[in-house]
């Protein structure tokens, strides 16, 4: 397995391509794709196939050029060189809609409903059923909930979408996509949010979708999932291809290695030692109207407390609440002093701050600055009479990008420029200016490569050690388990259990996500 | 000052943003220059400052709009405020309260400020904390302060009757500081006051935060409705100031006072460069754009080439052909 990255390898990718064919044809090929914006070149001369009922995984760091690799293989971006062939003939794809019309779907990373619309609406957007003159809404909702059944999710098929969680809608998406079938389906990370029922609810789809022929191209940062769901796997490096092998040779430790083009230091770094201190910050009897009840839970300083379950449990609302973002209500202590935090504001005073989940449209202005990004939550500290102190800002900004490796090339970037990496590490640095003595942070590593989950979990392990208590609610079981003290466990909106020290593994943690008794295959994370 | 405070934010990763901040002062230059090829008239000293103190009433009024679109919100109601208003300090005028001229002018202006900062206090506590659309909120406030001018007109006009308080109110508009007349001043005044809260000052980064992403600024703990009601506020306050400038001109306040003043002062903001949605505001661009709007009915009145009955079509026109030469430059297809 000699990784050949330099260009011109277009001889060995052939022979290499041949050795890695599993069956017949290739469906789709993508031939020396390369892509530039500007100056830069994102993907250069990356050529792949993949055969009908194969699943083909394209995995890499965040800029690797997967995501770049699939709009141009749906149609959303035209290749800059190179060439896609479907069933053996070169095609020039015009868009999304001529590669849908040629079997090709790409079921997309962000979440495209009509948030005014409910699952049910949207998924059948553009092909609704008619029963005369009326649009037939009841066979719809019965389907939709089918639909959504087969990822075990109980949704709510005609509520707005926007009402539902992030994950809901993602499945809703996903399950959008699936209603009418392609001969190509690809997935850009169709798992990110979602917790170990679904993903495998999911990966059963796939495989169901592989046995109907359908070839499947898939990209993931969770690299367990490749492994079990994938007959091929690609690993791109800088843009440019690094290797294609059959799933089987490759270990998860494997494609990290290769993805990052070194040795992975371990994952999670060493827990700081168990803190005996008085609770920092106790919870009791709080709810979050309808999604949460009756919790509580109490963090020491220095302490870092996990919160799993599955979606629809109630972990983001019952913070939400707390903070004071949605309705609710119980009791709160900060250092043993009641509080009712009424705004997120009263929250930041008290010395807690909650890091959504939902980056993008909660917790950063993508459309500003780094630096106003920055300030955003704590500007009185950057404020010179009645004008924000830009030399303060600027030193902030330095020291923020050292401090959290935030790695950009331009400090005039705007936020939504960044990768979601450095993004879930500006929103740490957003909060940090603070100084809080309580973090929350939710979904702190969802959607970003293995690189920056690693330092995200430094970074969490550092504050812990500086003495702040640290709440981390997380879908990955595998996140919580190798970074928390305790993990409290919701269900239904209720705290069903804790787990600690040894006790921590995902078995125990499943039984009580779901209440039932069995051990469930598909839990990884 | 604040110009060079403006520039530093949109400078780097995207050219294309610059071009959209120069555009409509290029517009307002090439619309000029077109004027004093029509008609050489159009450049003199005379006309210029006729035309500036002409856009007052609307420049100071869009700069108000400026803020409140930034922040996501919409005031249609400043033009039927602008007439209530000004109906009040005339009336204010002739009651007779207070003998000294000079204090009862300024009382008169005091008046005007206060009933414009709790008319825009009103409409924006309405918005946010009764969670009504702006629009809604503001076509009801529109209708209520027309109304209420009309009422106190009892259909007719409200006039100052004492000519000596007329005389001596006339320098507010016709008068001058060193050649320059006032309300050019007041321009530039509150043009540099709405650059500096804009984009100097921490509320007016947060009045951006509230306008690109309510939820972002919410969690991020900023107060959303109390940025928003003082967004309302200033733009009163502004209205206030069209007022004091605008009472001296003609003396009299009716049902036609302010007539359309929102739809202009609105085209004002976004022929600037203000991006209607919010998020994005352009204070330098709104003045370009009242002053380009003034700019071509005082050309169309000078060359004849076109009806000035037309006005308003050319001004619609304008709107729409800057929408589209943004969307042009900000590349989307």
């Amino acid at each position: 397995m000699s990784p050949q990255p330099d260009a011109g390898q277009s001889q060995a990718v052939a022979e290499e391509l041949k050795n890695t064919s599993l069956s017949t044809q290739p469906v789709l090929e993508a031939v020396g794709l390369s892509r530039s914006f500007g100056p830069i070149e994102v993907l250069s001369d990356v050529s792949i196939d993949v055969r009908a009922g194969e699943v083909h995984a394209i995995i890499g760091e965040n800029g690797a050029g997967k995501s770049t690799l699939m709009k141009i293989l749906s149609g959303h971006l035209a290749p800059s060189r190179g060439a896609i062939k479907l069933y053996g003939s070169a095609v020039e794809l015009k868009g999304p809609v001529d590669a849908e019309r040629r079997g090709i779907v790409l079921v997309h990373q962000e979440i495209m409903l009509a948030p005014n619309l409910s699952i049910a609406e949207n998924m059948f957007l553009g092909r609704e059923l008619w029963r005369g003159l009326t649009v037939d809404d009841r066979e719809m909702n019965r389907r939709a909930a089918e639909a959504m059944r087969v990822f075990g999710v109980e949704a709510a098929v005609t509520v707005p979408v926007q009402q539902l969680s992030i994950a809901q809608r993602q499945l809703a998406q996903i399950a959008r996509v699936l209603a009418v079938p392609h001969r190509i389906a690809i997935f850009d990370e169709p798992t990110a949010s979602l917790t170990p029922i679904e993903t495998s609810a999911l990966l059963n789809l796939i495989q169901e979708l592989k046995a109907k022929g359908v070839a499947v191209l898939y990209i993931s940062h969770r690299l367990e999932e490749v492994k079990s769901v994938a007959d091929v796997v690609t690993v791109l490096r800088d843009g440019k291809r690094v290797t294609t092998k059959p799933a089987a040779e490759l270990e998860p430790v494997d494609m990290a290695r290769l993805m990052v083009g070194r040795d992975l230091l371990a994952l999670y770094p060493p827990r700081p030692p168990v803190p005996t201190g008085a609770p920092a910050f106790e919870v009791a009897h709080f709810g979050a109207a309808g999604f949460a009840e009756e919790a509580s839970f109490s963090v020491r300083p220095g302490e870092i407390l996990g919160f799993s379950g599955l979606v629809g449990a109630g972990r983001t609302e019952l913070f939400e609440a707390l903070f004071g973002l949605r309705k609710g209500g119980g009791e709160i202590r900060m250092n043993g002093e009641a509080q009712q935090w009424r705004d997120a504001r009263a929250g930041m005073r008290a010395g807690a701050v909650y890091l959504t989940e939902d980056r993008k449209s909660k917790g950063l202005l993508l459309e500003e600055t780094i630096a106003t990004n920055l300030t955003l939550a704590a500007l009185d500290k950057f404020q010179r009479g009645p004008l924000v102190d830009r030399a303060r800002e600027n030193r902030a900004l330095d020291e923020a990008i050292q401090r959290f490796d935030i790695r950009v090339g331009d400090k005039n970037l705007l936020a939504g420029q960044m990768s979601g990496g450095n993004q879930q590490k500006l929103l740490l640095a957003k909060m940090m200016q603070l100084n809080p003595r309580v973090v929350v942070i939710d979904e702190p590593t969802r959607g970003i490569d293995i690189g920056a989950k690693q330092q995200i979990y430094r970074f969490i392990t550092a504050l812990a050690t500086e003495g702040r208590s640290v709440i981390v609610i997380s879908s990955e079981m595998a996140e919580l388990i190798g970074i928390c003290h305790r993990i409290i466990v919701m269900r239904n909106g209720r705290v069903v259990g804790e787990v600690a020290g040894e006790a921590m593994n995902e078995h125990a943690i499943v039984v009580l996500a779901t209440g039932v008794h069995t051990s469930v295959e598909g839990a990884r994370a | 000052m604040t110009q060079a405070v403006r520039e530093a934010p949109v400078a780097a990763p995207r050219r294309r943003v610059n071009v959209a901040a120069v555009a409509p002062f290029a517009a307002l230059a090439l619309i000029c220059a077109l004027g004093a090829l029509a008609n050489p008239r159009f450049l003199s000293f005379d006309n210029i400052t006729n035309v500036l103190a002409r856009s007052t009433f609307i420049a100071t009024i869009a700069v108000g709009q400026t803020l409140v679109i930034t922040g996501g919100g919409l005031d249609l109601s400043v033009g039927a405020m602008a007439a209530f208003i000004a109906g009040l300090v005339i009336l204010f005028l002739n009651s007779g309260l207070i003998d000294n001229m000079p204090l009862l002018i300024v009382s008169a202006m005091a008046l005007s400020l206060a009933v414009g900062a709790l008319c825009g206090l009103f409409n924006g506590v309405t918005a946010t904390v009764g969670k009504i659309e702006p629009f809604i909120v503001t076509l009801g406030t529109m209708g209520i302060f027309r109304s209420l001018l009309t009422w106190l007109a009892q259909g007719g006009s409200i006039t100052i009757r004492n000519n000596d308080v007329r005389a001596a109110y006339r320098q507010v508009y016709f008068g001058d500081l060193f050649g320059v007349p006032y309300p050019v001043l007041v321009i530039l005044g509150v043009a540099v006051a709405g650059a500096f809260i804009l984009y100097g000052t921490a509320y007016g980064r947060h009045v951006r935060a509230v306008g690109s992403n309510e939820d972002v600024a919410r969690y991020s703990g900023i107060n959303v409705a109390r940025v928003r009601t003082l967004t309302y506020v200033l733009q009163g306050l502004c209205v206030a100031l069209a007022v004091i400038v605008y009472v001296p001109r003609l003396s009299s306040a009716s049902a036609a006072t302010g007539l359309g003043w929102e739809l202009t002062a609105i085209t004002a903001v976004v022929v600037g460069g203000t991006r209607l949605k919010g998020g994005v505001g352009h204070m330098w661009g709104t003045i370009a754009g009242a002053l380009i709007l003034e700019v071509i009915g005082n050309i169309m009145l000078l060359s004849n080439l076109v009806s000035e009955y037309l006005i308003g079509a050319v001004q619609g026109a304008i709107i729409i052909v800057a929408m589209l030469a943004q969307r042009g430059m900000s590349g989307s297809r």
